[in-house]
């Protein structure tokens, strides 16, 4: 397996009012093909500008990233939409679905960005869907589903383009416990069906579902160990 | 991202938010139906002008006295002795006094009866020839006779199928005897060309007590000799009246001329007017636009994480104002398309251009594009990091 994502010595830092945040101050990173792996870390630890940065949602102030063999860390706006639309499929803790869209058009709606043709899109949101359980469910809107339901769309809506990455950022975090657990048994089985995971939670049992766990904390890795069932 | 993708979604937006999409269109609606409307209007009338100058022909020349004061006068005698003077040139003259009477037959009585006072060329000039009995001659213009012609609704009105040939009637208490019943024109309709008496010009000025004749009608034998008669009547009347303020002479070219500068002016008037209307709407676009953006934050957050481009946002909310000013444009065509065949086909000819069908739906596209650009500008470069944040 080669490296998917690849980060040296990354930093950044934000102006809070007069303060300075060094929200990464320096931070090493290196997960493969196939991992299932959780970062934790409590609230201002960092995790979350760890996150946008593997996400190709921010870039860092210095230090480098590659992301599937490619140097994200000097790219234009432009250059991370695209890489986002290729490589990234993020699941939300608010879900984030367009409401006035069905499950079918909100799955569909990143590979329109990717300028799939409607039957190609048709093809993939379905199997997406599909893959999450909610075959029958498609010309459902959000409104008209339950919170799981509609954390399966999202997530079928980040599988949809076969990114490399799935990013979950505290996917349970608005669900009750045994739906919850129905959301993280089907990451587990998408992992084993081949996908990247990184899970990002402040719960550290959430986080022990993951293969590798990596505990964050002022910026910085403290912790980076397999886990062990 | 393809144009249709983004217009679908543009579609989808407009219409989940029908009632304030609706409220947006309002002003470039009435902007682009005030000016189909008012095109109409003024196209409709000029059309039905320009028709009417037309009619009278380009050999045709109008004389005015303006002068109110002074003594010196021109007569129907005068002029005709100008105009036989010069028979080369002028084939035909006649003078008009109007005048409204009160006219009784026995016991019928009918008020404001439109009368013209004019000349035996009258008949050639303005085609209203007789259809029974005789036209003014000559003769009566010498004698001022109390002689009448009339009109077919003034025939009907009187004697219904009774022959009115020989039969007196009175003008404001004076008999006239009629010679001539005229020829139908326009449905012999109350108050129109057919409600009319004509009687000879020197009788008229008697009856009226108007001395002075106000309009000569002069007919120009060969039309290159237009301008040159039109110079040689307004030496005559020069000689008269010894002052250029007190008469004008019209040829229909000139008259023509004078009604397209007024057209392009009521035009220039109504785009100004335009423009200000659509500027408002387009104002209230931008405004709601401005509003959907920041409702729309969240929306444009995940669309970014999942994505899209700044291209295809920009191209998403432009889209959606032009969508919104297109659809107001044509909405407006058909109001003011409806009200020009409903309401001004009363007054006026109805007439549709396609030019300024063409013109205010480009122009209200445009509104679009201007004001569309700055929130959709706003809303391509939210920050996804922070648009996704936003509650």
């Amino acid at each position: 397996m080669t490296g998917l994502v690849d980060i040296n010595n990354m930093k950044k830092t934000y102006v809070m009012g007069s303060n300075m945040v060094r929200a990464l101050d320096g931070v090493d990173l290196n997960i493969k093909h196939g991992e299932y792996i959780s970062i934790v870390g409590p609230s201002g630890s960092g995790k979350s500008t760890l996150m946008n940065m593997i996400g190709c949602l921010d870039a860092p102030d210095s230090g480098s990233y590659m992301l599937d063999g490619v140097d994200v860390s000097d790219m234009n706006d432009k250059e991370l939409a695209e890489i986002r639309s290729e490589k990234i499929g993020f699941v939300f803790q608010g879900f984030n679905l367009l409401p006035r869209l069905t499950a079918l058009e909100n799955v569909e709606l990143p590979l329109i960005y990717r300028g799939y043709s409607h039957k190609k899109r048709r093809e993939m949101a379905l199997e997406a869907l599909d893959r999450v359980g909610l075959g029958d469910r498609v010309h459902h809107k959000p409104t008209e589903l339950s919170g799981g339901q509609m954390q399966r769309v999202a997530v079928a809506r980040a599988l949809a383009g076969n990114p490399p990455v799935l990013l979950a950022d505290e996917p349970t975090g608005n669900l009750d416990t045994n739906t919850g657990k129905e959301i993280l048994a089907m990451l587990e089985k998408i992992h084993d069906q081949g996908n990247t995971i990184i899970l990002i939670t402040h719960d550290k049992e959430l986080a022990g579902q993951a293969k590798r766990r990596i505990e964050i904390r002022d910026g910085r890795i403290i912790h980076d160990e397999e886990v062990r069932k | 991202m393809n144009f249709l993708q983004s217009l679908k979604m543009a579609v989808t937006s407009i219409y989940s938010n029908k009632g304030r999409s609706f409220l947006t269109m309002l002003g470039v609606i009435i902007g682009v139906a005030a000016v189909i409307a008012a095109t109409g209007f003024a196209l409709g009338s000029t059309s039905s002008i320009t028709d009417s100058i037309e009619s009278l022909g380009a050999n045709k020349l109008s004389v005015n006295i303006l002068d109110r004061n002074s003594n010196r006068d021109i007569d129907y005698e005068d002029f005709k002795a100008f105009t036989d003077e010069n028979a080369d040139l002028i084939s035909m003259m006649a003078p008009t006094v109007n005048g409204t009477s009160t006219v009784k037959y026995q016991t019928t009585i009918s008020e404001a009866v439109n009368v013209i006072g004019t000349s035996p060329d009258y008949a050639e000039i303005n085609d209203m020839h007789v259809q029974d009995g005789r036209y003014i001659l000559e003769l009566d213009m010498e004698y001022r006779q109390k002689i009448a012609v009339i009109g077919t609704a003034v025939a009907n009105e009187f004697f219904g199928r009774t022959d009115p040939i020989g039969e007196t009637i009175k003008l404001d208490g004076t008999p006239f005897t009629i010679v001539g019943v005229l020829e139908q024109k326009d449905g012999g309709q109350d108050g129109g060309e057919d409600d009319v008496i004509i009687i000879p010009v020197t009788t008229a000025q008697r009856v009226y007590k108007s001395a002075t004749i106000r309009t000569f009608t002069v007919l120009v034998s060969e039309s290159e000799n237009v301008a040159k008669t039109q110079a040689l009547i307004e030496d005559f009347l020069f000689e008269t009246y010894l002052s250029e303020d007190a008469y004008r002479v019209f040829n229909s070219a000139q008259i023509l001329d004078t009604l397209e500068d007024i057209t392009g002016t009521m035009a220039l008037i109504l785009g100004g007017i335009a423009v200000i209307s659509l500027l408002v709407g387009g104002i209230g676009i931008m405004n709601i636009m401005l509003v959907s953006v920041t409702e729309r934050t969240r929306e444009i957050g995940i669309r970014k994480a999942i994505g899209a481009r700044k291209s295809s946002i920009l191209s998403q909310f432009m889209i959606e104002a032009l969508v919104i000013t297109g659809l107001g444009g044509l909405i407006g065509i058909v109001i003011g398309v409806g009200a020009i065949f409903l309401v001004i086909s009363n007054f006026v000819p109805p007439v549709i251009d396609p030019m300024w069908m063409v013109l205010s739906f480009g122009f209200s596209l445009l509104i679009g594009l201007l004001f569309g650009i700055f929130p959709a500008y706003k809303a391509a470069n939210l920050n996804p990091i922070e648009a996704l944040r936003y509650e």
